[in-house]
């Protein structure tokens, strides 16, 4: 079986599919920097030279120009290294390419892909270790995906690539080093469909991104415990899979959603409210959120170490729903290995 | 088309002012439930630039997009249609006055946030240069979107990758109704910012369509040379209010001073085109009068049918989302 990691899946995507049409071309500040985006657009460029582009510093018109140029049949993959830069993409991005095949109705479309990466540990900081999935999965008419593992973002990948709809895919800079068996043929998954990790009984864990692999990991210590947890991971956030999420929680009869964001207004409210709203009687316990204090990051070591949610407050989150007092064991942090500061 | 004559150049002028001057008639009747900025008044550059581009050259414009919709060979039924919210709309009621667009004709989109089109035109430019083909995008905007941070990084993006894109900013001195001297610095020239990203940028008279066809013919040359990106700055005057049928002095004056637009309504592209091609024989003041009323009763005609085509069904509401 052959494994790659997540960055490497992601590249075999992108050649894959830069194989199969002409039209893709992959564009981002500094996309050609020693390093390719992390190991994800190196290849690309190695082997279409003229298909990569490092552009001037205009996220914002860049957006836009991706827009026209995918109005003229171009396929653009925008890379953001930081996805935090996407706040200056956001007008055209929701303004024009969310809004572009309901607003002009000429059954033309702007399937601009982007791709962010979301930053996390070893002091990014404020401005970068924030994920914009909650904002841009709020406008109708972008696809949100957030792929934790990597079979999951070659796939998904694909399927962005090959499709009419503008897509926003992040991708946590925590789970880039993470290895997996990916086919090797291209193949699609479609958005939408969540997969459940680990079947379970006693509780349900929704996490989506990072999320969805440290659900997996507190998973794995509740069941030292003889918790048995259902975890899912929605994979694309919009469209969102609410049928596998609800028939998990009627399964369960207690769900924890867990984050990379804030829980205002977030992806783990949206999951509570669609649970109280289509399966209120089946919940036997109140819905918990384990998200991120409501402040900004911290760069402080031993701030930042309380600041994200780790597979022990997902688990403690568990066992408070289930009304147990279990203690669960600990693991280590998905960042230990990280060597700074890139 | 390129090759285009003065007749043409002024007819389709007078095509845009009926029609505009036919909205502005029944706009009143709040049938036309979408606000709408009208074009009176700077028809030259919307025509001037489109007659210099092929077909297969596109087009953008921004949220006062009639005149370019129009001039780009959009169909006046398509316009009408939209703005009475119909099915037989270029949008299916979806977009209103502001999103104006008919792709088979290279009016590829208007968006009515300041800038946006800047941007798509570049995009599609470089498309063109990416893929070969000798086509040259343009877009339209105002002097409003000059103080945006997308026009320089549409500039300076266009300049960098020497794609073929045309800007055309025309400039009527006004930002809904906020003067340029509130907005830019004093004796600022918008030419000039383009010139500093090192592309030939012209300050024209953009209420005389023949001036505004030169131009665009030079600058379509250059796009397709493949020696990159140029700049129009056109100056014109807003006939009408920002948004809205009505003209200043029914707004009491409240934003222009009586002096200062009578000066502007004295410029008027299409009487100065008439006089100007009367008095060189090319037409008669018969004809452009025939010309006018034809277009006239076939805006009539267009009135009647965009009302007769029928609404979306609300069963329709959300087709166009995934």
């Amino acid at each position: 079986m052959r494994r790659l990691k997540y960055h490497q899946a992601i590249s075999e995507a992108t050649i894959q599919c830069m194989e199969r049409d002409p039209n893709i071309f992959v564009a981002g500040i500094g996309v050609k920097d020693a390093g390719g985006m992390f190991g994800t657009t190196e290849e690309a460029e190695a082997r279409f030279p003229d298909r990569v582009h490092d552009i001037p510093n205009c996220e914002n018109a860049f957006a836009g120009i991706t827009i026209g140029a995918a109005a003229v049949g171009k396929r653009p993959l925008v890379v953001h290294p930081r996805n935090d830069f996407m706040f200056l993409a956001t007008d055209m991005l929701i303004n024009l390419a969310a809004k572009w095949k309901y607003m002009y109705q000429n059954g033309t479309s702007v399937p601009v892909v982007t791709r962010g990466v979301v930053g996390r540990g070893w002091g990014p900081g404020a401005t970068h270790s924030q994920s914009t999935h909650a904002l841009f999965g709020h406008f109708p008419g972008l696809y949100v995906a957030t792929p934790a593992f990597p079979a999951d973002a070659k796939g998904l990948l694909v399927s962005a690539l090959t499709g009419d709809v503008p897509v926003i895919i992040l991708e946590n800079r925590a789970v880039y080093e993470l290895e997996e068996h990916v086919p090797e043929e291209m193949y699609s998954i479609p958005f939408g469909k969540a997969r459940i990790i680990r079947e379970g009984t006693d509780v349900t864990i929704v996490g989506a991104s990072l999320m969805a692999y440290e659900a997996k990991r507190a998973a794995d210590i509740l069941s030292e415990q003889g918790i048995s947890a259902e975890v899912i991971d929605p994979r694309s956030i919009r469209p969102l899979d609410e049928e596998t999420i609800l028939a998990s929680v009627r399964k369960t009869g207690h769900l924890v959603v867990a984050d990379t964001s804030w829980a205002t207004y977030g992806f783990a409210a949206e999951v509570a409210a669609i649970a109280a709203e289509k399966a209120f009687a089946e919940l036997r316990a109140p819905v918990r959120r384990v998200t991120l204090p409501d402040g900004p990051a911290p760069v402080s070591k031993p701030l930042e170490d309380i600041f994200h949610p780790t597979p022990m407050s997902i688990a403690q989150a568990c066992i408070e729903v289930l009304r147990t007092d279990v203690q669960v064991g600990h693991v280590a942090d998905v960042q230990a290995a990280f060597a700074g500061p890139y | 088309m390129p090759g285009t004559n003065a007749k043409t150049l002024l007819r389709e002028m007078i095509r845009i002012r009926v029609a505009e001057e036919t909205v502005a008639r029944y706009y009143p009747e709040q049938e036309m439930r979408t606000p709408t900025h009208f074009s009176i008044g700077q028809e030259a550059v919307s025509v001037g630039v489109c007659q210099a581009l092929e077909r297969t050259d596109v087009a953008f414009s921004g949220h006062r997009c009639h005149g370019e919709y129009l001039a780009k060979g959009g169909s006046l039924l398509g316009m009408f249609a939209e703005l009475y919210g119909r099915v037989d709309g270029c949008c299916k009621g979806r977009g209103g006055s502001v999103h104006l667009n008919d792709p088979s004709v290279g009016m590829v989109a208007s968006s009515a946030i300041l800038g946006e089109t800047m941007a798509t035109a570049v995009g599609s430019a470089w498309a063109f240069k990416m893929d070969g083909q000798p086509r040259v995008a343009v877009t339209f905007f105002g002097d409003g979107v000059c103080e945006e941070g997308i026009f320089h990084e549409a500039l300076n993006f266009a300049a960098v990758k020497q794609v073929p894109v045309i800007f055309v900013c025309a400039n009527n001195g006004l930002s809904t109704n906020t003067p340029l001297d509130v907005r830019q610095p004093k004796g600022n020239q918008i030419w000039k910012w383009a010139a500093g990203y090192g592309m030939p940028s012209v300050l024209i008279d953009g209420n005389d369509v023949f001036a505004v066809y030169d131009a665009a013919v030079k600058a379509v040359e250059h796009c397709r040379s493949g020696a990159g990106p140029s700049f129009i700055e056109a100056t014109t005057f807003r006939a009408r209010v920002h948004v809205g049928f009505e003209t200043d002095d029914m707004k009491g004056y409240r934003f222009r001073s009586r002096e200062a637009v009578e000066a502007g309504m004295a410029l008027d592209p299409v009487a100065r085109a008439t006089t100007e091609l009367v008095a060189k024989g090319v037409c008669t003041e018969a004809e452009v009068a025939a010309w006018t009323e034809a277009y006239e009763r076939e805006l009539e005609e267009v009135v009647a049918a965009a009302k007769a085509s029928p609404f979306p069904s609300p069963d329709e509401l959300l087709v166009g989302t995934y």
